[in-house]
């Protein structure tokens, strides 16, 4: 078994080491009723080619959507990621260390944590941002937790335009912290009323996603105003950070804590996960962040280096008081977005926004063309709603039919609402070509005739 | 300040480098990147103004700066890793490969479930292998780590609780449990009580009971525990837990000890998470991600949280709604449909090293660490008798009078090429220094090992403490200042004000 470096020899002469007479006496703490004497009842073990083989069948059955023509977004995007990261993500020294719990020997993981928290405090409009999170969803609800601490109140306002799991998963968590959620549902366009009207004196936070779930974007100065006035929070997610290329940045606009999902630099959509939650706040509410924090110090020859720091926050040392539970957390994930942002820069990002929105917009005026398409949004970034004139479920699937991947049917997130069950989110990032927006409209023609 | 030896401040191969934000020039792009078209803006006049601050860097340039960082670490790829608690094992390459097989790797969440019928089903299979070598008839895979595997386990015991109308109000955790533990205890609103160890180091049975009433809604036990001891009275606490109508929820982070020849649920255990990321191999990549799916027995099951994968006539669905469950599912922890790419790379090392492999991996887990203390108990304290179990807890009392500490002891490992223990965790004895060895280090490298803390010890014992203080000198940096750090933190990279003749 190629994983595993004893020989039987090497097993004889340990046992006889530590002077027991078999490897059932170090066992002998287990009680015997329940150790079991042979393997479960699962295959034995399989060389590589057996193992690739098998997976290679797995992967056989997906449409892939390097193969097809994809408009999927709904908080995962398809994005081109430079073939360094990849191979720099690979490298051992970063692939298989632990949490940088030994700084000395770790200074690679903290320097890239540095940067990464510095790069995301700037592309959010923040001062500080932490080390990661699991992804968005989890980290817009322990903004939301955050929020509950800071304000000590316990009332939450769930915007109809937050991504229905971020909407699930935060009301999943608060309840068992006595925290009360208002999260009014879509309009049929998708809209929602003034959200500013909802918020009074007990409440802790308003959450707002930019672009929002249907792909709209929002001015959320008065709202952020309107939460100040009242000693409440504006926590504002976002589930495309490329937007912040091109899109005023929620720290611009008074929001209090930003959690995004990472995800569109730097890594896969890869069926959902692993991706990377970004938390960002304002310096004053340091002391109630959660996650691990890397912070600058020095050596003991003055030389500058890193360090987790504050973990006075953290489970480790609060245990029960800690502000979250989080412990290992997404840090691979954080250096492939670290990687991707660097090898872009200030003016790659600002382009690669550029192009995707542009994208975007061709393949609107595109889709507006086709008879049976309605599109719904005045503003948005990558991605937007229309309107179809058959049930969007069945025209996915008539589309996935044609080998086109061709956007995420409302009602796939929503079954309980009839009345969305024309909506498509469709998302264009830069990975669509000319052809496949033409093989999307000949196909939806077809399609919705 | 002692002033470096060189004119860069390099050493040979240990290259200084600056932060991106400090080199580089913000008119470069690694990234060619085609023309924008001509499109009105849609942006509703939101559009983002002014820099952002981002550095600019080449290809060339990028390369250099991650591989030199690289170089500034320590890896289980590049020596051995004894880090108890965390299961530092090898992370094979074939996982890495097919997790990037293209129709796996690069699957859309939300495309329709008749083009991922193959990602379903490698959900499916990896969802088999754990609920068959833990013998329980569920698990939930959704949850991106141990400890959200811990709050997603007493969520679900929460919820079967409420539905029973006997709602409790605390959960029972032992002293020397993860810090983890008692944090998710609090996050599902239960208030936590300790239970102490007895002089074994286990649980102790009496104190236990004496805690247990109608108020408990659950005990949340490791085992092995964190001192590497398998906790021998399990089959009675099961029962007393039982017993008053509570959840045992165990923590299976040390299943490394194990797997293939104890199945948890013949423990009468009700949930325990799996740390992918320890005990199956994936790599933990400085910090994650990992992947922390929880098996439940069959009393918990109906309450599992959304989503999870079923077999149906016309092949694997995926049930992302409670309208569309059989069951009551508690919520939805987690975006989309959890780890799937650690789930990839779990099962690809579970295939690979099949039923009687992963029961080889227990057995040479359990005898390394039991190396390490035989080799070991003469010079190092060991905290309890033996046999340990996969990993194996000394405390500070062979250092007592030496004026070295634990951390002095591992700041010297570092300059001996290792990676340090585990260091004063478990809190239950003084100075803790646990070793995990894995199954996936040859016997050389133990002995090596054994003769260098052998050696660190007795030049301790010898009056060497100056130097343990200094420790270490050979690494990128020295020693660094955590209080400082913590004092006035500098948690970004913020520009050098502007000098004075800039300014107009
Ligand atoms: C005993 C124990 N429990 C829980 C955890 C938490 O697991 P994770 O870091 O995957 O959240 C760890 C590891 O960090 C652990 O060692």
């Amino acid at each position: 078994m190629r994983y595993l470096p004893l020989t039987d020899r090497d097993r004889r002469d340990m046992l006889a080491a530590i002077g027991v007479a078999g490897i059932d006496d170090l066992f002998r703490d287990v009680p015997p009723a329940v150790r079991l004497d042979g393997p479960v009842d699962l295959p034995p073990h399989q060389g590589e080619m057996a193992v690739e083989r098998a997976f290679a069948a797995w992967a056989g059955q997906n449409l892939s959507p390097g193969r097809a023509p994809s408009f999927l977004g709904a908080g995962a995007y398809r994005h081109h990621i430079p073939a360094i990261a990849d191979h720099l993500i690979q490298r051992g020294e970063f692939l298989t260390a632990y949490t940088p719990y030994q700084p000395e020997v770790s200074q690679g993981t903290l320097q890239y944590l540095f940067e990464f928290q510095t790069q995301v405090a700037l592309i959010t409009g923040m001062e500080v941002a932490n080390a990661s999170m699991y992804d968005g969803a989890t980290a817009t609800s322990e903004a939301v937790l955050m929020a509950g601490r800071v304000t000590r109140r316990n009332r939450v306002v769930l915007s109809a335009g937050l991504h229905p799991h971020y909407r699930e998963v935060a009301r999943t968590n608060l309840g068992y912290l006595g925290m009360e959620t208002v999260a009014p549902e879509p309009d049929d366009d998708g809209g929602e009323a003034d959200l500013a009207a909802l918020v009074d004196d007990a409440t802790a936070c308003v959450v707002v996603q930019n672009p929002d779930f249907f792909g709209r974007l929002h001015d959320l100065s008065a709202l952020a105003a309107a939460c100040q006035a009242a000693g409440a929070l504006l926590v504002c997610a976002v589930t495309e950070v490329v937007s912040l290329g091109a899109v005023k940045a929620p720290g611009d606009m008074g929001a209090d804590i930003v959690a995004a999902e990472g995800q569109s630099l730097g890594n896969g959509t890869g069926f959902g996960g692993p991706h990377v939650g970004l938390l960002a706040v304002r310096q004053k509410h340091l002391r109630q962040m959660p996650g691990r924090l890397v912070g600058e110090t020095a050596d003991a020859d003055g030389r500058r280096g890193y360090v987790l720091t504050l973990s006075t926050r953290e489970q480790h040392i609060r245990r029960e008081k800690a502000t979250s539970n989080i412990c290992t957390n997404s840090g691979l994930c954080a250096l492939a977005f670290n990687i991707h942002l660097t090898l872009l820069g200030e003016r790659g990002f600002r382009h690669l926004a550029a192009l995707n929105h542009a994208t975007a917009a061709g393949l609107a005026d595109r889709l507006a063309a086709v008879d049976g398409v309605t599109v719904l949004n005045d503003t948005f970034f990558n991605e937007f709603t229309v309107r179809l004139a058959k049930p969007a479920g069945a025209v996915v699937e008539a589309l996935a039919d044609r080998g086109i991947l061709g956007g995420v049917p409302v009602s796939r997130l929503y079954p309980d609402r009839p009345d969305l069950a024309d909506l498509m989110l469709v998302a264009a990032t830069e990975t669509v070509t000319e052809d496949d927006a033409d093989r999307l409209c000949a196909a939806l023609k077809e399609v919705l005739a | 300040m002692s002033a470096p030896e060189t004119f860069t401040g390099n050493r040979g191969l240990q290259l200084e480098e600056p932060l991106t934000f400090e080199t580089g020039d913000p008119a470069l792009s690694a990234v060619d990147l085609p023309p924008v078209p001509e499109a009105p803006d849609r942006l509703g006049g939101l559009a983002r103004e002014g820099e952002i601050g981002l550095p600019g860097l080449s290809e060339p340039q990028v390369m250099r700066h991650y591989l030199r960082l690289s170089q500034k670490n320590y890896a289980i790829d590049a020596g051995f890793y004894p880090l108890g608690s965390c299961t530092m094992k090898h992370n094979p390459r074939l996982n890495e490969k097919v997790a990037r097989l293209p129709g796996l790797g690069d699957l859309h969440p939300l495309q329709p479930v008749s083009t991922v019928q193959g990602a379903l089903a490698v959900m499916d299979a990896c969802a088999h292998w754990l609920k068959t070598l833990t013998g329980m008839p569920a698990v939930a895979m959704s949850p991106a780590a141990g400890a959200h595997g811990e709050l997603t386990g007493l969520m679900t015991i929460r919820a079967a609780l409420e539905a029973a109308g006997d709602a409790r109000a605390k959960v029972l955790v032992p002293e020397s449990a993860h810090g983890t533990n008692p944090a998710s205890a609090h996050f599902c609103g239960y208030g936590v009580e300790s239970i102490p160890a007895n002089d074994r180091g286990r649980v102790d049975l009496a104190a236990f009971k004496d805690k247990l009433g109608g108020d408990v809604a659950a005990v949340m036990l490791t085992n092995p525990n964190t001192c590497g001891l398998f906790e021998d009275e399990i089959l009675e606490i099961a029962e007393a837990i039982h017993g008053i109508g509570g959840y045992f929820y165990c923590d299976g982070a040390n299943f490394n000890a194990i797997v293939g020849r104890v199945r948890p649920g013949d423990l009468g255990i009700d949930c325990m998470h799996l740390n992918l990321h320890k005990t199956f191999s994936t790599p933990h990549g400085g910090g994650g991600p990992g992947s922390g799916p929880v098996v439940l027995s069959a009393p918990l099951a109906p309450f599992a949280p959304l989503p999870y994968v079923v077999h149906g006539p016309d092949g694997f669905r995926l049930v992302e709604h409670a309208a569309d469950s059989d069951g009551r599912p508690f919520g939805r922890v987690k975006g989309f449909h959890g780890q799937f790419g650690v789930f990839v790379r779990a099962l690809a090392y579970m295939m690979s090293m099949g039923s009687d492999g992963l029961r080889q991996v227990s057995e040479d887990a359990v005898l390394n660490a039991n190396y390490l203390l035989a080799g070991l108990k003469d010079d190092l304290s060991p905290s309890f008798d033996g046999p340990c179990m996969h990993e194996v807890l000394f405390d500070d009392h062979f250092l007592r009078n030496t004026g070295v500490s634990t951390l002095d002891m591992a700041k010297a490992l570092i300059d001996e090429g290792f990676h340090p223990m585990t260091m004063y965790f478990p809190l239950v004895v003084h100075g803790a220094l646990l070793m995990e060895p894995t199954e996936t280090e040859s016997k050389e490298t133990l002995d090596l090992f054994i003769a260098t803390v052998r050696d660190l010890a007795r030049r301790a014992k010898a009056g060497e403490a100056d130097s343990f203080h200094a420790a270490p000198r050979l690494t990128p940096r020295r020693r660094l200042d955590e209080t400082l750090a913590a004092r006035k933190p500098v948690l970004r990279w913020t520009p050098p004000a502007p000098a004075a003749d800039a300014a107009d």
